[in-house]
């Protein structure tokens, strides 16, 4: 109803949503983007073929789920 | 529209991520784990080096297991949401709930199906540990190389789509999609670690349960982030809308300004 409330009243159908500003989203993008990809890669990598800790005990207590997930485990 | 919905529209993600964690979660307890016990009796009973448990398997099957899939829901999450920050507006003529559900497919084919195709996922005893920094690198680089190319199939067929329409500019490209990772697929190396005599039956199902684990993370995450970005984005429908719409021989002058 909305849409066709739009129609009526232009000639030319608009959008009928405004985009986001980029700049607007890039900070964000950039702190949380980074913070899901360290998340990522604590689940996915570490202590398989790159280690930040030391020990197995992360590598160890995802094991199962970096199976089922599709990581490349060992 | 400003920074305040980008953070509303994050931590909607980041919670919808973890509750679409939890079907996934139980596809993955309920059908993933048999597998991989099965796989893990297949190793015991053909290899004798055996180090001491770190975490038993229980702790992996329970604990272990929900941490991986809950925490790879949150991060998928958020940053699907911030894709839908992106794409909201941009994509065609596309609501929040719909935007939400297209990038959450897109999620699925470019962030998963695409690499799984080439380097699937393989339960324990599969694959030789030798080659595993190879294979690590190369997975996540087929990861980032499909999420580019998707991201960049979208762009074309924006462009495009003034020329051709919407429906031929999506056609082609997704066309030129599959054209270029099917060249990803012809020369990027190739994996062959299964060992002689492992069941054919359960390397099938194993890599059909992680899909599986995958369709019901994205699709209920689609659904739950697209409900959810619908009712922040979109006006509720006002008294004076809901009259509009059930009067079909209404005044027409209540709908314009």
């Amino acid at each position: 109803m909305a849409q066709s409330a739009v129609s009526a009243s232009s000639a030319q159908p608009v959008p009928e949503i405004t985009p986001i500003s980029l700049k607007a989203i890039a900070p964000w993008a950039l702190f949380f983007g980074l913070l899901m990809l360290i998340l990522l890669y604590f689940i996915g990598a570490e202590q398989g073929a790159t280690a930040v800790l030391s020990g197995e005990g992360v590598h160890e207590w995802v094991h199962d789920g970096r199976h089922l997930l599709g990581f490349p485990c060992h | 529209m400003n920074s305040i919905s980008v953070r509303a529209l994050l931590v909607r993600g980041m919670l919808a991520g973890l509750a679409a964690g939890l079907p996934a979660l139980g596809v993955a307890y309920l059908l993933g784990e048999p597998r991989v016990d099965s796989a893990i009796a297949y190793e015991d009973a053909h290899s004798h080096e055996h180090g001491a448990e770190l975490v038993s398997r229980t702790m992996q099957s329970t604990a272990g297991l929900s941490t991986g899939v809950l925490v790879y829901g949150v991060a998928f999450g958020g940053i699907a949401a911030l894709a839908v920050c992106v794409a909201l507006g941009r994509i065609g003529r596309f609501g929040p709930r719909a935007t939400a559900a297209l990038v959450s497919l897109g999620a699925l084919v470019a962030g998963y199906l695409v690499p799984f195709f080439k380097y699937p996922a393989n339960p324990p005893a599969v694959g030789d540990p030798d080659t595993l920094d190879q294979r690590t690198t190369l997975y996540f680089l087929m990861v980032v190389l499909s999420v580019l190319l998707a991201v960049g199939a979208v762009i074309l067929g924006r462009r495009l789509a003034p020329r051709l329409g919407n429906w031929n500019a999506t056609v082609a490209a997704a066309v030129a999609f599959i054209v270029v990772v099917g060249l990803a697929y012809a020369f990027l190396p190739s994996f062959n670690e299964v060992p002689e005599g492992f069941p054919a039956t359960l390397l099938w199902q194993f890599r059909l349960t992680a899909l599986a684990v995958q369709c019901a993370l994205w699709v209920s995450f689609g659904l739950l982030f697209g409900h959810l970005a619908e009712r922040l984005l979109s006006p509720r429908p006002t008294a004076a809308d809901r009259v509009a719409a059930t009067g079909a021989t209404g005044p027409a002058t209540a709908e314009r300004p």
